[in-house]
């Protein structure tokens, strides 16, 4: 039993074709058919995991990938996809290109449920490329907390905001010491590109953050996504980077500045009476000073740690 | 021939192995792998085996071990594993997924008791809890049913009429461990034995669908009653294989089931993986006195082999059914199955017994106290424990 594609609407190197059911303004949505433009002329299969990357496929027998697609549970996408690549590394043709492995999952598939088989599958280096669209929500599920939802969001299951920081997922990828790993930002589809195709002409465990507006959990307007992801990047909310080899981190493009509370003001996550937005402002500055210090950009050390949000009130 | 002296994890790693090799003209072997006591030395095996096409990918868990098997097998390769217990339990959701794909994944699973109380001993219950899963499920009772059987699981899984995945079980220790005298296939017999493996739904470029998108109710029905056909067939294709494996081995195979003098027997014990081989011993001292007891013992419990279970307790008036495993409230779970099987046969007495739960140990002495209950009983009741102090 198989979703084949309808070959109406086939059309060559499309990875997301028309005709699919996702919400206006997703994010994810945006990245996929970034993602299929920078993969034009490769060979590939992708497994995603329990998410709105899978319901994008649409209802049997039909899909909107144009691409074979292994749907898998959902902290399986990384076992799944060593499974897919171990065999297509045993009989690639020594004169053919080689056949890509990418797995595509939310951030409830990475920093939660799939954080066990992610880490053992990036651990083996194996030659996969994970692709995180980071909605820092359960989407699929109608937006309930994740440990990517940002401190001070409200979701269904913290009404009153979140009291915890974002989980640091780059970090954690970065400590297995794979080849490589970078951010992503819709909103930037040339540095999207260029990262895909620097990660194409390596091998081993590659791992790829993006950011992706949701609107419908985040309370925002669809027409506005791009907007906001491209503030994100701008205030320094999510800074756009590469890690190589775990160690050598390279700041892709520098904070112009941008008040964070412009990112702020244009959603209803972050209002409300209880939020405390300076609170996710220090925040946002501990973050970008750790990151500036790990690229080797400051020699100012203001004590990241003070504005910790997890750390206990004195 | 080539006999060795081994346990049943060496008969499951050497022959699975022997069987992952056999695939080296097509696409390759692929396993996943995770320890667990007491079938770490399957998978230790494996790791060691200088397969010319294949990888074996130590993992994270049980759970990334049938991942990484769902993955390769999704892609074209013979793939199998090993587990036991609550590793089995903590598998489950791609175990499910194995069957529900239609990849003929084999899976070697040593029969522990699941936790807590944390016990490393024999019971059924880990496996059992897939009975509904759609996997084909072989209850071994030697080494060598357990090597030849690894090998016939991959034939029967992988025939095109069947596609779904194959469970080889035995008890904790007693087989697993247990080193016997068996003929161990050569890798000439495994080639000859097993023709490449071909999965012709496997992931394909020049095809692009995806395995599965959201799927309506009435697809979804039609996915299931397929699941069923499939699996009806595989009482035949068991035994068309079986015929196979005589002509490349020369000797048998046991089938879905073994009659043990049944053939006058007013009562009949049904019995499956070691207990089988202990309550034969108990017939033929019962035998010795004129008594007329007989053993059938049930090899497959997925397809449950309700035809032949039927026939050969027909004339039977009694039935023991011993059960190393149960549902709380309710007994043992062959048991259930013997029952319903022969509903509407007649009014033959079927009465359940609790042998070796949580892995005690199940000694001639205690069977003849099942076919001298057996004997008193003039109704059935409700199971009974046996080896309760």
């Amino acid at each position: 039993m198989m979703n084949a594609v309808n070959p109406q609407y086939e059309r060559e190197d499309c990875l997301l074709r028309p005709g699919n059911t996702n919400c206006g303004g997703c994010g994810m949505s945006m990245g996929l058919t970034l993602l299929g433009r920078a993969l034009e002329g490769e060979t590939y299969s992708m497994v995603i995991p329990a998410c709105c990357g899978i319901v994008t496929a649409g209802a049997y027998p039909t899909t909107s990938y144009n691409v074979p697609v292994l749907a898998s549970t959902f902290a399986s996408s990384p076992a799944f996809a060593s499974g897919v690549a171990a065999v297509n590394e045993l009989n690639q043709d020594p004169d053919a290109r080689k056949p890509r492995v990418i797995c595509w999952a939310g951030d409830g598939g990475t920093y939660d449920i799939g954080i066990a088989t992610l880490s053992a599958a990036a651990e083996r280096n194996e030659d996969l490329i994970y692709f995180c669209y980071d909605n820092e929500i359960y989407g699929n599920t109608g937006g309930q907390r994740s440990s990517a939802t940002p401190v001070g969001a409200r979701t269904t299951t913290t009404p009153g905001g979140k009291g915890e920081a974002k989980k640091e997922i780059m970090e954690i990828l970065a400590a297995h010491r794979i080849p490589y790993a970078a951010t992503l930002s819709i909103a930037h589809p040339d540095d999207f590109r260029e990262k895909i195709r620097k990660a194409l002409a390596m091998s081993g465990f590659r791992f790829f953050l993006m950011h992706a507006p949701c609107p419908t959990g985040w309370k925002t307007e669809p027409a506005e996504s791009i907007e906001l992801v491209r503030l994100a990047v701008r205030s320094g909310i999510f800074p756009l980077y590469e890690v190589y080899d775990g160690t050598d981190y390279r700041i892709s493009m520098e904070p112009d500045g941008t008040d964070p509370e412009k990112y702020f003001e244009k959603q209803k996550r972050f209002q409300g009476q209880d939020i405390d937005l300076e609170k996710v402002k220090l925040a946002v500055t501990a973050r970008t000073e750790r990151l500036w210090k790990l690229a080797g950009l400051s020699q100012v050390d203001k004590a990241a740690s003070a504005y910790s949000v997890n750390k206990p009130p004195a | 021939m080539n006999m060795q002296l081994v346990t049943g994890n060496h008969a499951a790693g050497q022959a699975m192995s022997l069987a992952g090799e056999a695939n080296r003209n097509a696409r390759g072997v692929v396993c996943g792998i995770y320890p667990i006591t007491p079938q770490t030395e399957i998978v230790e095996k494996v790791a060691r085996f200088p397969f010319s096409k294949g990888r074996v990918i130590p993992v994270e868990s049980e759970h990334s071990a049938m991942g990484v098997c769902i993955g390769a097998a999704a892609n074209g390769a013979r793939t199998f594993t090993a587990s036991s217990s609550n590793g089995l339990a903590y598998m489950a959701e791609n175990i499910m997924v194995a069957a529900f794909y239609r990849l003929p994944i084999v899976m070697a699973a040593v029969n522990r008791t699941l936790g807590p109380p944390w016990n490393i001993w024999a019971d059924q219950g880990d496996s059992l809890m897939f009975r509904d899963f759609a996997w084909v499920q072989l209850y071994c009772d030697t080494s060598q049913d357990v090597a030849d059987s690894s090998l016939l699981a991959f034939r029967i899984a992988e025939d095109p009429r069947v596609l779904l995945p194959v469970m080889v079980c035995m008890d904790a220790f007693i087989i697993s461990h247990t080193s016997m005298e068996i003929e161990m296939a050569s890798q000439e017999q495994a080639d000859q034995f097993l023709p490449d493996c071909q999965i012709p739904h496997r992931l394909d470029s020049s095809r692009p669908f995806t395995t599965v998108g959201m799927t309506l109710p009435q697809d979804t029905l039609s996915h299931r009653l397929e699941l069923d056909e499939a699996m009806k067939r595989v009482p035949a294709v068991l035994d068309e294989h079986r015929k196979n494996f005589n002509e490349v081995f020369g000797r048998q195979v046991a089938g879905a089931v073994s009659a043990y003098r049944t053939e006058d027997a007013d009562r009949i014990l049904i019995a499956s993986g070691s207990l089988s081989t202990t309550t034969r011993d108990v017939v033929d001292a019962w035998r010795a006195k004129g008594e007329k007891v007989g053993l059938l013992r049930i090899k497959m419990f997925r397809p449950f082999p309700v035809e032949q279970v039927r026939r050969i307790c027909r004339d039977a008036a009694k039935i023991g059914v011993l059960d190393r495993n149960y549902s709380a409230g309710t007994g043992g779970i062959f048991c259930h199955e013997v029952r319903s099987s022969l509903q509407g046969t007649g009014d033959q007495m079927v009465q359940g017994y609790l042998a070796g739960v949580g892995g005690g140990d199940v000694v001639p002495e205690l069977v003849h106290e099942v076919v001298e209950d057996l004997t008193r009983r003039t109704r059935a009741g409700e199971p009974v424990w046996q080896g309760i102090e």
